[in-house]
């Protein structure tokens, strides 16, 4: 360190630091876990001199200085090493020296997240604690149900359709004439959205469909995972599990080709076919897996070459208009799989969602529609456009459902509903608000890593270093010094607790309402809120 | 909870025998309302005016009035009428309303040449529009509009209603299927039009317990736009119309109702001999799927009477009677009053599976489970 430290106007000092790091010099064994294991680097060890004024007791003697050295923990106060709060330092120290600690009086830091003219990217969803799903109560509750149903030993039944399901008249049509009948898969609400293999670790990856497949397999909950864009593995393409996952092409078309070379060989169609178009937490921004994740892997899936960013483009020139897109992009992979797979866009949440919507119900091969609010997650984007970009699902998603119940459509094109739900832990209860504000089910991401892998993000800025590579827990990293971390056993167990304790409380709620033969898609009457304007705007009842 | 009573007789029989079975099933309703459906109808409207199309409903005096001017103004004549205006008193919490009506009418020539169809989604245009006349002003109160049906309801206990009404005294308003209800006001405002039973196009159903997916079902309902799907002051209401939907619109056997309603779980569909039947009704009918906690009984325009339960079987019901005669019955009370020298070892309890239906002929019970084998529907 200088002695004399140049003051800039992007100096900081540690005080200035969203996070700050803890240390106590007497519990701390100096066995460097915590600086090693820093995925940002925002600690170093230090070497400390301190200086100590020995005063004799007499007066004859000078006071003498005793110059010591010590060594210890230093945190960096460059921005671009700001301690992110992930807490592994605390994690890995054997003594529980270390720790971070959130600043909340200084903002400084935000102001210097631009080095090199650079706005912040950042994985993660928006940092805002609020949730407006959160403050929706269940109030319809049913006292004649006489006696009341038992969530934990009634029958229930909450699987749901995904696919066209045609109107009672044109199915019976189709019956007695042995016509071509849409595909339409029974699945669970709960569906695990979109999380590529690029943007995910491959114990990620593999922890997942393990947990997926326990779940169908083993408790017959008929549980669905997105792929995310960016292909699939070969194997699991060519495998028996491909039944369990929904294939996501977007408008970028990675790893297009390794699923077009293994179609030949699959043994078992796919669940269903996910058209991505965009994301909640980037609406009309385009997907973007940067380059420290494109391992050779990667690259070889996507086939792309290695170590180059990979903006996913939301416009593609095969894409004139959406309309067209959307249409053409259905049809042809309906005729990919021989018409036997259900094919849906995805959206983010928006104000045009009901074009899209009112586009589809006239199309006869649109099996559904999946909206993405703005709470939703991603791996990559600009600070900008995860804070202050979107609309919020609850709103859009009613809008859509009554756009189909005005037509009478609103059995036949499932709408699935993601963005937020679960981000403050009310997985169960923010599902049943949206299925009961229209969903036919739910996609869930950022909670899926938060409960099945440990991810550290939360909605106070803490961590959201997915984009670059560097994930604390190897849940976003493609480098395997850090996805070893990963146990993929252990993040399938997870995933099958996490399914069946959301599977309880799910009943929790609905069981009261007198619910328990159907989903209760639609069941408004049994949704309140203190919100007077949101209650209007949701055509819920208004309760204080 | 309310109390259902219904009887299907070979010969007309007077509707006080179903009010004094609903008076023994008193402990279970607090008499908020009653509702009675007569169908096949003796006397009168059999005799002469076969094929008439009945109105019935309440009216003030200047209601009458309207009403006169309305079928005048579309060419209907009045044939026959059965018009009763109370001079006592109104029992306890009954409004003085004015007249009890059901009038005949002989409906104008060029209608002949209209199908079948077009003559009831033309009378269900007319019951509508003097229904909507009427809640202006609150003058005219219309239930029903179709041949050979009287539909009657007011606020109250149903004996004491009976017998201000005189409804045993008239022997023109004896009939064959005879649906009851005393009513038990729960989770809704009491309310005239949300008395059961609904009645639309020849489809008439009454129901016990509560509907928790009403409203989905009501957006659905309402949204195929089919003529009369409105109303809805009660959410039973949606049972009568999910078997006018079965039975007319998809042209189903009574027997697929319960296929809609509460439909077979995949492994019982599983081995089924409809299953592809079963699951193409399954799905696209999804909207449909009741809840409960219900019991229905219904009748339909050939003169069957039919019951069904939900799937989770928490409300009452029984089926029981002899050659000639049966009662559908909230409790077995009800059916004692009525039939008491039937064989009871022969009473029936539908279960979650069952539908019970009598036909026309009154000659015995039929029990179907889902679990058997449909009759070709399509």
């Amino acid at each position: 360190m200088l002695t004399e430290r140049p003051i800039t106007p992007s100096t900081l000092g540690v005080k200035d630091l969203n996070w700050q790091i803890e240390w106590d010099k007497n519990l701390c064994t100096q066995c460097g876990r915590c600086t090693s294991v820093c995925p940002v680097n925002a600690i170093e060890l230090g070497v400390f001199r301190k200086r100590e004024i020995k005063t004799p007791a007499s007066l004859m003697k000078k006071a003498e200085n005793e110059y010591t050295v010590f060594y210890g923990i230093r945190q960096k106060t460059d921005p671009a090493y700001a301690c992110i709060g992930c807490s592994m330092c605390n994690m890995v120290c054997p003594n529980n020296a270390i720790g971070p600690k959130r600043e909340e009086g200084s903002t400084t830091q935000k102001f210097h997240n631009d080095r090199g003219g650079n706005p912040r990217t950042r994985g993660g969803r928006r940092n805002s604690g609020e949730s407006l799903l959160d403050q929706i109560k269940f109030m319809r509750i049913s006292m004649l149900t006489d006696p009341a149903l038992d969530a934990g030993r009634h029958e229930f039944r909450l699987n749901t359709l995904l696919g066209r399901v045609q109107s009672p008249e044109e199915s019976l049509k189709t019956y007695s004439e042995h016509g071509w009948k849409p595909p339409v898969r029974e699945i669970y609400p709960l569906v695990i959205g979109g999380m590529s293999f690029g943007a995910m670790s491959p114990n990620m990856w593999e922890g997942l469909q393990m947990g997926v497949a326990y779940l169908n397999e083993e408790l017959n909950m008929p549980v669905r995972i997105s792929t995310g864009e960016g292909g699939c593995p070969p194997r699991l393409l060519r495998s028996r599990f491909l039944k369990y996952v929904i294939l996501q092409i977007a408008s970028g078309y990675f790893g297009w080709d390794e699923i077009i070379h293994a179609i030949p060989e699959m043994k078992v169609d796919p669940c269903a076919i996910e058209i991505k178009y965009g994301q909640g937490a980037k609406p009309g921004d385009g997907g973007l897996l940067m380059w420290y994740k494109v391992n050779k892997l990667i690259a070889a899936i996507r086939g792309v070459p290695e170590r180059v960013s990979l903006p996913s483009p939301p416009t593609h020139q095969t894409q004139y208009s959406i309309e067209e897109s959307v249409a053409k992009m259905i049809q042809s992979m309906s005729m990919a799989w021989g018409f036997r797979v259900p094919v849906y866009p995805k959206i983010s949440a928006s104000s045009t969602s009901l074009a899209v919507l009112n586009n589809l119900t006239r199309n006869p091969y649109a099996a559904g529609l999946a909206i993405d609010g703005e709470d939703g997650g991603t791996g990559a984007a600009y600070n900008v456009s995860m804070n202050h970009m979107g609309h919020p699902i609850a709103s859009n998603l009613r809008d859509c459902y009554n756009a189909l119940v005005v037509t009478g459509k609103q059995n036949e094109l499932p709408l699935i509903a993601g963005g937020g739900i679960g981000k403050s832990g009310n997985l169960a209860a923010n599902a049943a608000a949206l299925i009961m504000l229209g969903a036919s089910a739910v996609q869930v991401g950022k909670y899926v890593m938060q409960a099945g892998a440990g991810c550290l993000g939360s909605e106070k800025d803490r961590c959201n270093v997915c984009n670059i590579g560097v994930c604390p827990k190897g849940i976003t990293s493609q480098d395997p010094r850090l996805y070893r971390r990963l146990d993929p056993e252990k993040v399938a167990e997870r995933v099958v607790d996490f399914y069946l304790s959301f599977d309880t409380e799910i009943k929790k709620i609905i069981a009261p309402l007198g619910r328990s033969t159907s989903l209760p898609i639609g069941m408004s009457d049994a949704l309140g809120i203190s919100d007077r304007d949101a209650a209007d705007r949701l055509g819920i009842k208004y309760v204080v | 909870m309310c109390r259902l009573f219904a009887l299907t007789s070979r010969d007309p029989i007077s509707p006080m025998l179903a009010i004094n079975a609903l008076n023994t099933m008193k402990e279970g309703h607090d008499g908020s309302g009653v509702g009675l459906c007569l169908r096949g109808l003796g006397g009168r409207f059999e005799e002469e005016l076969q094929g008439c199309p009945i109105l019935s409903g309440i009216f003030t005096e200047a209601g009458l009035r309207r009403l006169e001017q309305y079928a005048m103004d579309h060419g209907f004549k009045s044939q026959y009428s059965i018009l009763y205006t109370p001079e006592t008193e109104p029992p306890e919490g009954t409004p003085v309303r004015g007249t009890y009506a059901a009038i005949a009418y002989k409906v104008p020539r060029g209608w002949k040449d209209l199908t079948p169809a077009q003559q009831g989604k033309k009378l269900v245009e007319m019951r509508l529009e003097l229904r909507k006349m009427g809640e202006e002003d609150g003058d005219i109160m219309v239930f029903s509009f179709w041949p050979d049906t009287i539909v009657v309801k007011e606020v109250g206990d149903p004996l004491e209603i009976g017998e201000w009404l005189q409804l045993g005294a008239n022997r023109n308003l004896y009939a064959r299927r005879i649906l009851a209800q005393g009513r038990q006001n729960t989770n809704y405002a009491i309310n005239l039009y949300a008395c059961h039973p609904f009645f639309i196009e020849g489809v008439a159903s009454m129901t016990n317990g509560e509907n928790t997916a009403f409203i989905p079902i009501k957006e659905y309902l309402q949204s195929r736009d089919v003529t009369g799907y409105q109303g809805y002051q009660s959410d039973s209401e949606v049972f009568t119309h999910i078997a006018h939907y079965t039975t007319k619109r998809l042209g189903l056997d009574i027997r697929a109702y319960k296929h809609i309603i509460t439909p077979l779980m995949d492994h019982e569909m599983a081995d089924h001999p409809d299953r592809e039947f079963l699951a193409t009704l399954k799905r696209s009918c999804r909207k449909m799927i009741i809840d409960g906690p219900n019991c229905v009984i219904g009748t339909l325009d050939d003169g069957s009477m039919f019951m069904v339960q939900d799937r989770k079987k928490l409300r009452p019901g029984i089926v029981g009677g002899k050659d000639g005669i049966y009662a559908f019955s909230s409790e077995v009370c009800g059916i004692d009053a009525v039939i008491p020298d039937r064989d009871r070892s022969k009473d029936f309890q539908p279960m979650h599976l069952d539908t019970v239906i009598v036909g026309p002929d009154c000659k015995e019970i039929e029990t179907c489970s889902q679990k058997d084998q449909l009759p070709r529907q399509l």
